[in-house]
């Protein structure tokens, strides 16, 4: 019983941690931690993932549909998920506040650059993937090329694009974890700042960043789930 | 010429060192917006070496622990489907917690060190590994399945002599996509203690410079590279009648 008893009190402590202040030892008796202050950083996480989003939606979403209606840039596609996948996070936030600086827009960047490639290569497979006789179909009708992209590829390519679109908001949001290392003080504080919060504070900041990243992948597949036409989701079945 | 500690006994070393840091002869690794200094990379390249060896025994052992677990509740799922929804369901809550809280999230039970590192990289690999294995098995066709068992081949025979070879190519995709994605994530370990190249980027609490970063990427974006291709030629090999096809 005694093994179990020393985890489970670390967890005790985080809890409390994120719902009432504590005293901290470096702060001059300011507390730390609580409700209050626990929201305050998922808040801002949750903005500056969502401003990364939006940057990167608007550039690699048009572009990957594009791309993948017109078939070019296969090769080139390929190269930028891999890459993508390759750069190590934390240099990544590391060079952009040694050389660029810190703060909510070079962040915002940064972490834009990481969501961009799922939502790019996803957005190009999901029009590929369309049947052509749809698309032939669809021109025969008279529909012009961007009529063809919004009304019939994108429709049919919501499950793959959506896909995209979930593995890019959880990396930028695992990211903006470590984003204090750049002016961004996010629930990463309570992880990376031991010396303010504690033991208590890294477990808590790890709890809620968790249930964060959770929530948020919920919401989106339930998203994902509403824009999916019907048809679509007999075939899945 | 005298020998350096001769030269600090005397005072000498010591006294140059100090008058450097006052005059504008500052080393190029002290300059605040310095981007590379080729002169501190040359002689302190060795202080990479062991966070590299460190970096590259997370990263193996992580995703080899990852790929046996995977790969066995992949076999369990393949026959037992109603295993499907609930594995995939699993491992893909243990990929959406992002690295660094997973590496908290143990700490109570694992306390700090690589092992927590390793398991919770680990943890990150299963669904990659899981549903590739799953997607190269479901797409063998039923036509060789048929034709082994009208040869007389048990279940257990088709499993490993048909369909795992011909699953080969899709999971040797998972496990790349999982080794790249880990030789990036594995940086993190040293917010827990890991070791690591993370060591050369957040050093002792701080973020270190612009060319011990550049460096630190340098040696990731290798290593990736490396053991991406590695995987590549292990898929090369083990399936030779693909090559055979192709020519």
């Amino acid at each position: 019983m005694n093994d179990f008893q020393v985890p489970l009190a670390g967890f005790g402590g985080a809890l409390e941690f994120i719902f009432s202040p504590q005293s901290s030892n470096v702060t001059g008796g300011k507390s730390v931690g609580g409700l209050e202050q626990s929201l305050d950083l998922a808040l801002k996480q949750l903005e500056v993932t969502g401003l990364a989003m939006a940057v990167a939606l608007i550039i690699a979403l048009p572009l990957g549909l594009y791309l993948g209606h017109k078939g070019k840039g296969e090769q080139v596609l390929v190269g930028v998920a891999n890459a993508g996948r390759a750069i190590p996070e934390l240099a990544l936030i590391a060079l952009v506040a040694a050389l660029i600086g810190v703060g909510l827009v070079p962040v915002t960047l940064a972490l834009a650059v990481l969501g961009i490639p799922p939502i790019l290569t996803n957005a190009y497979v999901g029009v590929r993937q369309v049947d052509a006789a749809t698309v032939d179909a669809a021109r025969g009708m008279g529909m012009s090329e961007s009529a063809i992209i919004r009304k019939v590829e994108l429709p049919l390519a919501v499950p793959t694009v959506m896909g995209g679109i979930r593995s890019s908001t959880i990396a930028i949001l695992a990211t903006a974890t470590i984003a204090p290392l750049a002016g961004v003080v996010t629930l990463g504080d309570y992880i990376i700042n031991e010396g303010i919060y504690g033991l208590d504070g890294r477990i808590a900041g790890a709890i809620l960043v968790a249930v964060l990243a959770l929530s948020l992948e919920g919401i989106l597949a339930l998203l994902q789930r509403r824009l999916t036409s019907d048809g679509l989701k007999l075939k899945t079945v | 010429m005298a020998s350096l500690s001769l030269l600090a006994a005397v005072g000498e070393v010591g006294g140059d060192f100090f008058k450097e840091r006052t005059s504008d002869t500052l080393p190029c690794q002290a300059k605040p917006n310095e981007v590379f200094c080729f002169d501190w990379a040359k002689d302190n390249i060795d202080r990479f070496g062991t966070p590299t060896v460190q970096h590259f025994e997370l990263v193996v052992i992580s995703v080899l622990l990852g790929f046996a677990l995977a790969f066995a509740l992949a076999l369990f799922a393949h026959r037992q489907t109603w295993l499907r929804p609930p594995l995939l369901a699993a491992t893909g809550v243990l990929y959406t917690i992002p690295s660094l809280a997973f590496f908290f999230l143990l700490l109570p039970l694992t306390g700090l060190g690589k092992n927590t590192a390793i398991i919770a990289l680990a943890a990150y690999t299963l669904q990659i590994i899981y549903r590739n294995t799953m997607l190269g098995l479901d797409n063998v066709s039923g036509a060789v399945k048929d034709a082994a068992k009208g040869m007389g081949l048990t279940d257990r025979q088709i499993l490993w002599r048909i369909e795992l070879p011909l699953a080969i190519p899709e999971i040797v995709a998972g496990l790349r996509i999982a080794v790249v994605s880990t030789v990036a994530i594995a940086t993190l370990a040293v917010f827990i203690g890991g070791g690591g190249l993370g060591t050369q980027i957040y050093g002792s609490g701080n973020l270190t410079f612009p060319t011990s970063i550049f460096i630190a990427l340098a040696i990731v974006m290798v290593m990736a590279l490396v053991l991406d291709a590695g995987l590549l030629a292990v898929q090369r090999l083990t399936t030779p009648w693909r090559r055979a096809r192709a020519s």
